[in-house]
């Protein structure tokens, strides 16, 4: 693969009831990449939206955001997905040799709609949707089946929230920052066995872009550029019934795609940190093992050694994940920009030291359906 | 008219409104003749890929792993296990009435005998202590059927 390297990177503040417009997030993020980059929008000749016409509320919404996006008079296309999946379309258009410079933007607005409903509105019609399945049901079945299967118990779940939630606090941009104990997440209210109020994420309004960029254009960028090194994507089967849901199929294919690409042999020691989709806390102990940092049904025992938490051999979410904040579709590509502040150095209270190499990890549909793997780094290949 | 000082600086809300939008769904030959199944027979079919073997329920033209046409049906009778449940006890919107639903309510995914898939459904036990996978369970039809999943009232552990 040609070289590829991400040049700026901008976030909201992620919250619940943002007063503003989807298109105005959307400006607030392009404009803080652009500035993030030292580029103006003449400098950029392609748009990768990210839209989901449901929870936009609005058919084509991708067409909305023209303007607040860059996209008015330039070649602008839009990803149904995670903005991991966005950002992997923006980087095949950069290596198609006819883009320069691709901005990717991703938003969140859910708090207008019902959340619940919208995710029971992803599943079969036919099936689960109309039993009354959605994300939160559908995760502690999944939850269930993975921790029946290898003994990971409640408490351990309960540390990924605890330490996800403390590491939060030093991240400007996190929703829910908190200084919890296990007991706290263990006596919080039981919504869904074995899910409790304190093991799922909130839904955040918010909004993320990066900017994308060929060699050539990247050694003129302002910053110093961040590297694409590795980077993959898998599906699993749509209906869960059909899927083993003690481990995650999708998300091994993925890692191992994108580690043989960025020439990763032992993802644990390789890696200086990781920045992974965590929407409940359960997930988080089952994307170490899909992941490769331990063997499947060891990510119990992973997050229980402490090397996962700052300070640790891999601290991983350093900003506070998904559990901190979870603006749906933009979450993914919020790793992503999480990940290149790391690597620039530019993570404040986050910062994990001297970190070279960093993984960011997304996923869509239902369960984790689909994961998206990137490896970036401050050091050329 | 009501001015009050600085409520040029309010932040207004536009609703969509009241107005419903209905899908109409086909089910298409797959599907019909899985719900048929329930509604006339009380009996719940898979199908089987002639490539790779696995029975599929609920059932669908194309088995993703091999992209071959499934067209072998196979009658899974009603038994199976519980492969994982939840107890839900966060009440929530109806998908079928709008209206709150009853909590808890136990959902489960069912491996029938004979089934490669689970099909996911109901249980009639909401105490978590007296559920555990691998349990056997029993479909439960109601007396009066349309052909929807729906048919199937519940499980029940045997
Ligand atoms: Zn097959």
């Amino acid at each position: 693969m040609d070289k590829v390297a991400i040049i700026g990177v901008g976030q909201t503040r992620y919250e619940r009831g943002n007063t503003k417009s989807f298109a105005e997030l959307v400006y607030e993020v392009t404009r803080k990449a652009l500035d993030d980059a030292g580029l103006e929008l003449d400098n950029i000749d392609n748009v990768v939206t990210t839209t989901n016409d449901f929870y936009d509320g609005r058919t084509i919404a991708c067409m909305a955001v023209a303007e607040a996006s860059g996209s008015y008079g330039r070649d602008a296309t839009n990803v149904e997905g995670d903005g991991t999946l966005s950002a992997f379309y923006g980087l095949m258009r950069t290596l198609s040799g006819v883009y320069d410079a691709t901005i990717v933007t991703t938003h969140c607005k859910m708090s207008e709609g019902n959340p619940r409903k919208l995710f029971n509105q992803a599943f079969d019609p036919i099936y689960d949707r109309i039993l009354g399945m959605d994300a939160i049901s559908s995760s502690a079945l999944q939850a269930r089946a993975y921790m029946d299967r290898y003994g990971v118990t409640e408490e351990q779940c309960a540390m990924v929230s605890v330490k996800n939630h403390a590491n939060a606090r030093n991240n400007p941009y996190a929703h829910v920052a908190l200084e919890i104990t296990i007991d706290d997440v263990m006596k919080s209210p039981m919504l869904a066995e074995p899910i409790k109020r304190l093991d799922i994420s909130p839904i955040s309004d918010g909004a993320c872009a990066i900017i994308l960029a060929t060699e050539e254009r990247a050694r003129k960028s302002a910053k110093k550029p961040v590297w694409v090194r590795g980077v993959a994507h898998c599906t699993d089967a749509y209906r869960l019934g059909e899927r083993d849901l003690t481990y995650s199929a999708a998300l091994e294919t993925a890692a191992k795609k994108a580690y043989k690409m960025a020439g990763i042999r032992n993802p644990f020691k390789q890696i200086d940190v990781a920045e992974v989709y965590d929407a409940f806390s359960y997930m988080e102990l089952m994307w170490y093992e899909g992941l490769g940092f331990c063997d499947r049904g060891k990510g119990g025992k992973l997050v229980e050694s402490g090397k996962t938490q700052m300070g640790g051999e891999l601290p991983v979410n350093p900003s506070g994940g998904v559990l901190s904040a979870h603006p749906v579709q933009v979450a993914g590509l919020a790793r992503i920009a999480e990940a290149v502040l790391q690597l620039r150095g530019e993570a404040g209270g986050r910062q994990v030291p001297g970190a070279k190499t960093a993984l960011a990890h997304g996923i869509t549909g239902i369960c984790g359906q689909t994961h998206c793997v990137w490896v970036l780094s401050n050091e050329e290949a | 008219m009501n001015e009050k000082e600085g409520s040029d600086r309010e932040l207004l809300e536009i609703t969509s409104g009241e107005a419903e939008h209905v899908y109409y769904w086909h089910c298409g030959h797959y599907v019909s003749k899985f719900l048929l199944g329930l509604r006339d027979k009380k009996t719940i079919l898979g199908i089987k890929c002639s490539r790779c073997g696995r029975v599929y329920v609920p059932p669908r033209e194309v088995c993703g792993r091999c992209f071959a046409t499934m067209n072998e049906w196979v009658d899974l009778g009603t038994e199976g296990t519980i492969y994982a449940f939840t107890v839900v006890k966060l009440p929530y919107i109806d998908p079928n009435t709008g209206k709150p639903i009853k909590v808890p309510r136990t959902d489960i995914y069912v491996k029938l005998e004979g089934a490669d898939t689970c099909l996911m459904h109901w249980l009639d036990e909401t105490d978590e202590k007296k559920i555990s996978v691998g349990a056997k369970v029993r479909a439960v039809f109601k007396e009066h059927r349309r052909g929807t999943i729906h048919d199937i009232e519940c499980f029940t552990q045997i």
